[in-house]
């Protein structure tokens, strides 16, 4: 008895010095794959370099639109030259901003997407409180056509409403926006909406009805109670709406800007960006020589210009940016 | 006036409620508006239009009633819109997957235990803010939209050798704008990110107590429980890329909208058309990626089903039973009748 415990306790030794022998063996490999609580060196390595890498990738188009918008022609016929300019050369921009009329340009593209911006902010607020605080007849069909206008292409309700526009006289102009803006059918308006929405459902209802018996109406109880706490959804929806509207060519170019725009129609930077060759060139054969034929770093140096407001603000805000989509819930869908 | 009339009526439960509920009527009533003049009614003006051939005049718009005949030109005699049709078809399900997958993958990574996560997060979201139409024209243009290391010539000519022309050319494309597609994914990237971070840790131990490795980990833990959300990346994918200025029906439709021998009609046709393709599209992407459902669900939906039907067939034996019972006292009743004539 005595012997056979003795003898079990020995293998056991035997065994653990095994193990322990076989873990320091092991312990590279454990080093490097990671074991099941820890990770490894390895993995790390390789999961930020390919996040470097990606990250790269990402960046690239910008990268290369910074290095060749400050490049002089000379270093564009260049072969060896390839991404640092011999000198900060910064008469493209200078060039590009003059055909694209920079500050006039970028004043209108602050209105136009602001406005707008703002009034979306407002209504979106409202018609979000209703669809989330009160159950009233016929919500769901409602629900379902909000979706349904956020699916379809612009494209099949352009041309009537362009017809529209025309007819009661507020196409190319700021109007143009602003009225289906003040009615909850601005560009994406679906989507805050529903941002709104999301938002408004997790507002506690024994609040709403704590005020109510306090004597608040159901205005009071949503400007006082609803909207101050909605702060993250309301920035949400100004910085999208804000990038949308700044971002849309497309639709600016139609109704606000004109399709056959003259000189002292609206103008914003990105729809002077889609016409920016021409403009330059007439510009350029008013100013004679002392502009250059157009180049990529021109047309380079424009497409900075254009993105640059929305670069800083991004850069700015990005806190708020990213993280107030995690607070608005509409992740929660 | 009515409840003057009934006042047994006012007191009815739910009845105050009901009343402030119709309160939403008037938060919702600017969208109402706003739905009936921006999105219903246009609908079928533009269904009108593309009925129509309609010429610009000076005194206004003339109509000609065309019938169909809008419809059938797109299909016969349109060389563009077919091509571009096939073009964007094949672009739109090869960018679906790789943007899905790709935005899963860089989702995940950061996710993971990672230093400087807010600086990878502020790079990869960054396309969405200065990713409008002009600025990626400009860029594509330029030829910045390629992987940098990448040959892009050799692998199309590969491409264009074994594959036949209606594949080859969207495939090369595909690998010539990839940084685009991935410049498409930063609200995707998002979504998934958030997705992830709300499954529960616990979940992932008790996987590992249990023996799981990484990769059991992420099919039968990671993959069901954001399933929803790759469905609802899947349609947004769709939707973007199919209303951005990039897609070459888009510029078709607005081209055609202002040039001499389309005019609103054809293009409305053209926009009914294209709308019909994207939204049957969508339903594919749905039906593939929510089709199967959990075995619960399924059971569960069983039973359901099948406490209906009971209540279904009870209901009517209920009214059969009620039929008969009508049926039987009323001969009863004239036999009563007829017996008392008799006496």
């Amino acid at each position: 008895m005595k012997q056979s415990s003795g003898k079990s306790t020995k293998k056991m030794q035997e065994q653990t010095a095994g193990v322990y022998k076989r873990s320091k063996k092991d312990s590279l490999k454990r080093f490097i794959f990671g074991s099941k609580d820890k990770e490894g060196a390895g993995k790390q390595t390789v999961v930020y370099l390919l996040l470097i890498s990606i990250g790269f990738v990402y960046l690239y188009p910008l990268l290369y639109m910074i290095s060749k918008s400050f490049m002089s022609v000379d270093d564009l016929l260049d072969t060896s030259i390839n991404w640092l300019p011999s000198a900060l050369y910064t008469a493209n921009y200078t060039n590009a901003s003059k055909a694209m009329n920079f500050w006039n340009t970028f004043k209108d593209s602050i209105i136009v997407s602001g406005v707008p911006t703002l009034i979306n902010m407002a209504v979106c607020a409202v018609v979000g409180y209703g669809f989330a605080r009160y159950n009233f007849r016929g919500k769901k069909i409602m629900m379902g056509i909000l979706l349904f206008s956020f699916v379809i292409p612009p494209q099949i309700t352009m041309m009537p409403t362009y017809v529209l526009y025309s007819d009661i006289g507020i196409l190319n102009s700021l109007k143009a926006f602003v009225i289906p803006a003040l009615l909850g059918q601005g560009l994406k308006s679906q989507l805050y909406i529903l941002v709104y929405y999301q938002f408004f459902k997790q507002v506690p209802q024994a609040l709403i009805e704590a005020a109510k018996i306090d004597g608040a109406g159901h205005f009071k109880s949503f400007f006082r109670i609803a909207l101050p706490s909605a702060a993250p959804a309301i920035l949400v929806v100004f910085l999208f709406s804000f990038v949308w509207y700044w971002n849309e060519a497309y639709l600016t170019q139609l109704y606000v800007v004109g399709a056959f725009a003259d000189s002292n129609a609206w103008n914003t930077l990105v729809v002077s960006l889609k016409t920016f060759e021409d403009s330059y060139n007439s510009a350029a054969s008013v100013a004679n020589s002392q502009m250059l034929n157009i180049n990529e770093s021109i047309k380079m140096a424009a497409t900075m210009l254009s993105i640059l407001p929305l670069l800083i603000m991004y850069l700015v805000l990005q806190r708020n940016f990213v993280e107030s989509i995690d607070r608005t819930g509409i992740t929660g869908e | 006036m009515k409840n003057k009339k009934n006042p047994q009526k006012k007191y009815k439960p739910g009845r105050l409620k009901a009343r402030e509920d119709r309160m939403g009527y008037l938060f919702v009533a600017p969208w109402i508006v706003g739905a009936v003049i921006f999105v219903i009614y246009p609908l079928f003006q533009s269904f009108w239009f593309a009925l129509n051939n309609i010429k610009l005049t000076p005194r206004g718009r003339m109509y000609t009633f065309v019938g169909i005949r809008n419809f059938t030109n797109i299909w016969a005699e349109d060389p563009d819109f077919v091509t571009n049709l096939q073009s964007y078809l094949t672009e739109t399900i090869l960018a679906i997957p790789i943007i899905v997958v790709f935005a899963l993958i860089i989702a995940m990574l950061l996710n993971g235990n990672i230093k400087c996560r807010g600086f990878f997060r502020l790079i990869f979201f960054l396309p969405v803010i200065i990713a409008s139409g002009p600025v990626m024209n400009q860029l594509t243009d330029q030829g910045a939209a390629t992987i940098p290391a990448m040959d892009v010539t050799m692998i199309e000519q590969l491409l264009s050798q074994y594959l036949p022309g209606f594949l080859a050319d969207p495939i090369s494309s595909v690998f010539s704008n990839f940084v685009m597609l991935l410049w498409y994914s930063g609200i995707q990237i998002l979504l998934f990110l958030a997705a992830l971070q709300k499954i529960d840790g616990s979940l992932y131990e008790a996987a590992k107590i249990d023996g799981g490795s990484g990769w059991e980990c992420f099919w039968k833990i990671t993959l069901p429980t954001i399933k929803p959300m790759i469905l609802l990346n899947a349609v947004y994918t769709v939707v973007f890329m199919s209303n951005n200025e990039q897609n070459d029906i888009i510029n078709l439709i607005y081209t055609t909208m202002f040039s001499v021998d389309g005019g609103y009609g054809y293009a409305s046709a053209m926009a009914w058309m294209y709308s019909l393709i994207e939204l049957v599209l969508i339903g594919v992407v749905a039906f593939l990626l929510a089709g199967r459902k959990d075995v619960y669900e399924r059971r569960a939906k069983r039973y359901r089903r099948e406490m209906r039907h009971m209540a279904r067939v009870e209901k009517k034996l209920e009214r059969r039973r009620l039929r008969h019972e009508a049926k039987f006292r009323k001969e009863h009743e004239k036999d009563a009748r007829a017996n008392r004539g008799r006496v």
